[in-house]
């Protein structure tokens, strides 16, 4: 009987490593990360031979890449989008912005950094970040996700 | 043959979801060939699927949950019931009139897509319905006109009838129009329009998480191997009375015709809403139409 659960958890383990899909979210960047996400997408990054697809609804997803220094007018759509992705999910902060506010930081108009308001897996810094750094932080989030409990309890579950 | 055999093995479950998930593979590695990508891996869609089913998606109210469950599985089996009716093999009987049983089956998923795009009660959802509405009616137009055609010149309303000998210049321009019918049907480049994922996140399925995806996935897999198996049965006048045969000459054409749906949505853009319903008005009809006027002649039969 333990047994068949193990293979049953290395089944579902397995299946979330090799289908991790995206969700990307611009919280008020400068769009020069966005370039640099959109670039893993294109031929010469080929990202979907590692099974990884770019979502447009956020309730797909698996992992939410969010770049730019969390602003007052994204703020909320930030946390209404994290809560509409199925448990489990994982966070990966792109650019300097989400995880310091860079040279948007102590601007009145951003309300962030991003960990005010929702718990982040993997930093990428960088200003912008390579394609293959973005990869290679894609790639941990991706073991994050595996390493998550096969039968959590909802947004709890996150470590 | 029994029809749980054929709901259940084959050409039922047993081999249209394999089928499916190879048919949604081959789609998303041919079109990453064409963009000089490698693409993904053949186990994919069925990692895809255990990854869906798998997650834990945000609590719904039971009643919304009972919806979002019965509307896949009635696809699910309706689409499923619709591919035992295709004689693929020499054995398989068909019962009188079961074209129209085909037609009505197949129309399931579109009419399940079309509710759940309003019940979503997302502006992205409700777009997709409308489009996918529109499109389910010009696309059904010259798709039934076609079959009405196949089925009058070959004097009967059983498939394995209408297969074996339906005359072949109605059938070439019959089987023109229902293979021109395909692409919409399986929401394929430059037809879709209700799936579109740039515009309104694939529509429809925009508020779906987790199994409530992952059942949907299912359903439109098993529509490409029903979709694809209608034009192959139609299209083979014989069969070879070897039942592994049959199914293997089957499945081998099935996939080639993935190939050959999958290089046209490469190759295409998008079109708009008003753009491919009024080309399956015209032209799709027209085809359809030539096909019928050629039926009601004797040099067609």
């Amino acid at each position: 009987m333990d047994a068949k659960i193990s293979l049953f958890i290395r089944l579902v383990q397995s299946a979330r490593g090799r289908s991790p899909w995206l969700f990307h979210l611009n919280c008020g960047g400068c769009n020069g990360c966005d370039i640099e996400f959109l670039a893993c997408l294109t031929p010469r990054y080929d990202v979907e031979q590692l099974g990884i697809r770019l979502e447009g609804s956020p309730r797909h997803a698996d992992i939410l890449c969010v770049s730019g220094p969390v602003t007052r007018n994204t703020q909320a759509a930030l946390q209404t989008i994290y809560a509409q992705m199925p448990a489990p999910k994982v966070v990966v902060a792109i650019g300097s912005c989400p995880a310091s506010g860079n040279v948007f930081a102590d601007s009145p108009s951003v309300a962030g950094p991003l960990e005010k308001f929702i718990p982040i897996d993997v930093y990428v810094p960088g200003c912008p970040p390579r394609p293959d750094a973005i990869l290679e932080g894609i790639a941990a989030a991706v073991q994050r996700l595996k390493a998550r409990p096969v039968k959590g309890k909802g947004d709890e579950s996150h470590v | 043959m029994s029809s749980w055999f054929a709901l259940l093995i084959f050409p039922g479950f047993l081999y249209a979801v394999p089928m499916g998930w190879l048919m949604l593979w081959l789609e998303r590695k041919i079109l990453a060939r064409l963009q000089s990508r490698i693409g993904p891996p053949f186990y994919q869609p069925f990692f895809d699927f255990v990854k869906l089913m798998s997650k834990e998606p945000i609590p719904r109210a039971k009643g919304e949950d009972v919806f979002y469950l019965l509307t896949p599985l009635l696809a699910l089996g309706a689409t499923l019931g619709s591919m035992t009716l295709l004689p693929i093999l020499a054995s398989s009987s068909s019962a009188v009139g079961d074209l129209v049983l085909f037609i009505a089956l197949i129309e399931i998923s579109p009419i399940g897509l079309v509710l759940l795009g309003f019940f979503s009660r997302s502006i992205f959802g409700q777009v997709g319905a409308i489009r996918e509405a529109t499109l389910t009616i010009a696309t059904n137009l010259p798709f039934i006109t076609a079959l009405i055609a196949l089925g009058y010149a070959s004097g009967s309303l059983r498939l394995s009838e209408i297969a074996l000998n339906a005359p072949s210049v109605v059938r070439a321009f019959a089987l023109l129009a229902l293979l021109f019918c395909l692409p919409i049907k399986l929401r394929l480049n430059p037809f879709s329009v209700a799936n579109a994922e740039q515009e309104i996140y694939q529509g429809a399925l925009t508020e779906l998480d987790g199994w409530r995806l992952g059942l949907w996935e299912l359903v439109h897999a098993v529509e490409w191997v029903a979709l694809s198996g209608l034009i192959v049965t139609l299209a083979l006048p014989w069969r070879s009375g070897v039942a592994f045969l049959d199914a293997l000459i089957f499945a081998l054409l099935s996939l080639a015709l993935v190939v050959i749906l999958t290089v046209v949505a490469g190759a295409t853009a998008r079109l708009k809403l008003l753009q491919a319903s009024r080309l399956y008005w015209r032209w799709g009809f027209g085809l359809a139409l030539l096909a019928l006027v050629v039926s009601l002649f004797p040099f067609g039969g």
